[in-house]
């Protein structure tokens, strides 16, 4: 019994309801039935109504479109994340989380960087401007 | 207070102490910590392809653009097929937490039939598009449309690679821990595919097809 009060400690995490015959499994949380039942009807919603919007043009304005597409991925990403997945503030320690929001940030930065970054590039490089580039490039 | 008892025995109890927190220390945790770095390196390598599609994802040169080759009633069925592959991977663990060798063996095995689907599937696209003249190396669209969605195949041809792998380990060994770990450390990578999909077929697929 010691023991298994001093895994608690070493782990710093409350397992009170856990049960600790499984010892090697409780920093991790495996979900329940009904936990992956309410994330996959989550995600087939989720998934079923982009779908849905694009093949019928229920918006007409592509903009818009995009953003409420992205906005439903937002949604259905978080919710693998909680019930698939598992995550919470608390697994491994916190760890999984700061990796996560560190892979976020990265992600966010990669992608907004490369279309702002080539966004202006295009703009930058029209095609009314290559002739006189090449002009200039081989006059001399 | 059963640890104050640990300390007052003196060194016999330092050695049991130390005894347990090796025990305790032992590799399950970290590895799944780990993996799930591995996973988050993994997932910088989509924002790459992710980051390569956006950029290049309307330079059609000429060619076919993606509201005219996607099918989407085949992505949407193709989506279908992971999101029950993820559930019944779920199913799976639950089996096995209940100690339930056979029915763990049966999720696993109906997962990997649902893992098989997709990847046929996107085969089957991915030949018809390069038998209609679209392939990687006809405009940029598709070299990065290519490059994405094949490493996320890849990526799903070797997740069932290795459940064929660990339905073989747990055939022979059973429920021990040492598969218990595998068989969450497959399950993050499983359930991650499906994570990666959901961006693949909104970004690309669906935001594609939009004029």
């Amino acid at each position: 019994m010691s023991g298994h009060n001093q895994h608690g400690d070493h782990h710093g995490h409350n397992h009170g309801d856990h049960g600790h015959d499984s010892h090697h499994h409780d920093a991790h949380d495996h979900g329940s039935l009904k936990s992956y039942t309410i994330g996959f009807i989550l995600s087939v919603i989720l998934t079923a109504i982009p779908f849905w919007l694009v093949m019928n043009k229920t918006i007409s304005n592509s903009g818009t479109l995009g953003l409420v597409l992205l906005a439903f991925a937002a949604v259905q990403v978080v919710v693998h994340m909680v019930y698939f997945l598992h995550m919470n503030s608390k697994s491994e320690g916190g760890w999984n989380m700061m990796a996560l929001v560190f892979t976020v940030i990265i992600v966010v930065i990669a992608m907004a960087g490369s279309l702002w970054v080539m966004y202006h590039m295009n703009h930058n490089m029209m095609p009314s401007m290559m002739p006189d580039a090449m002009h200039m490039q081989t006059a001399p | 207070m059963s640890e104050t008892i640990v300390h007052n025995t003196g060194a016999a109890g330092a050695a049991v102490r130390k005894q347990y927190f090796v025990h305790e220390h032992h590799p399950e945790n970290s590895s799944l910590l780990g993996f799930w770095l591995y996973l988050m390196s993994d997932c910088l390598i989509f924002a790459c392809l992710f980051a390569t599609y956006a950029v290049l994802g309307r330079s059609y040169a000429d060619g076919p653009t993606g509201a005219a080759l996607f099918d989407l009633p085949l992505v949407a069925v193709n989506t279908a097929m992971l999101l029950l592959s993820s559930i019944t991977y779920g199913f799976a663990m639950l089996a096995m937490q209940r100690k339930k060798l056979g029915t763990t063996l049966l999720w696993l095995g109906i997962t990997g039939v649902f893992g098989v689907a997709f990847l046929s599937l996107e085969m089957y696209e991915f030949l018809h598009l390069i038998h209609e003249g679209a392939g990687p190396q006809r405009s940029a669209f598709l070299s990065s449309f290519f490059a994405l969605v094949g490493t996320h195949g890849l990526h799903v041809f070797f997740g069932i690679i290795w459940l064929v792998t660990l339905m073989f380990q747990l055939k022979k060994h059973g429920l021990t821990p040492e598969n218990g770990r595998r068989m969450m450390c497959l399950s993050l990578f499983w359930h991650f595919l499906d994570v990666i999909w959901i961006g693949v077929f909104t970004f690309v697929y669906l935001m594609g097809v939009l004029p």
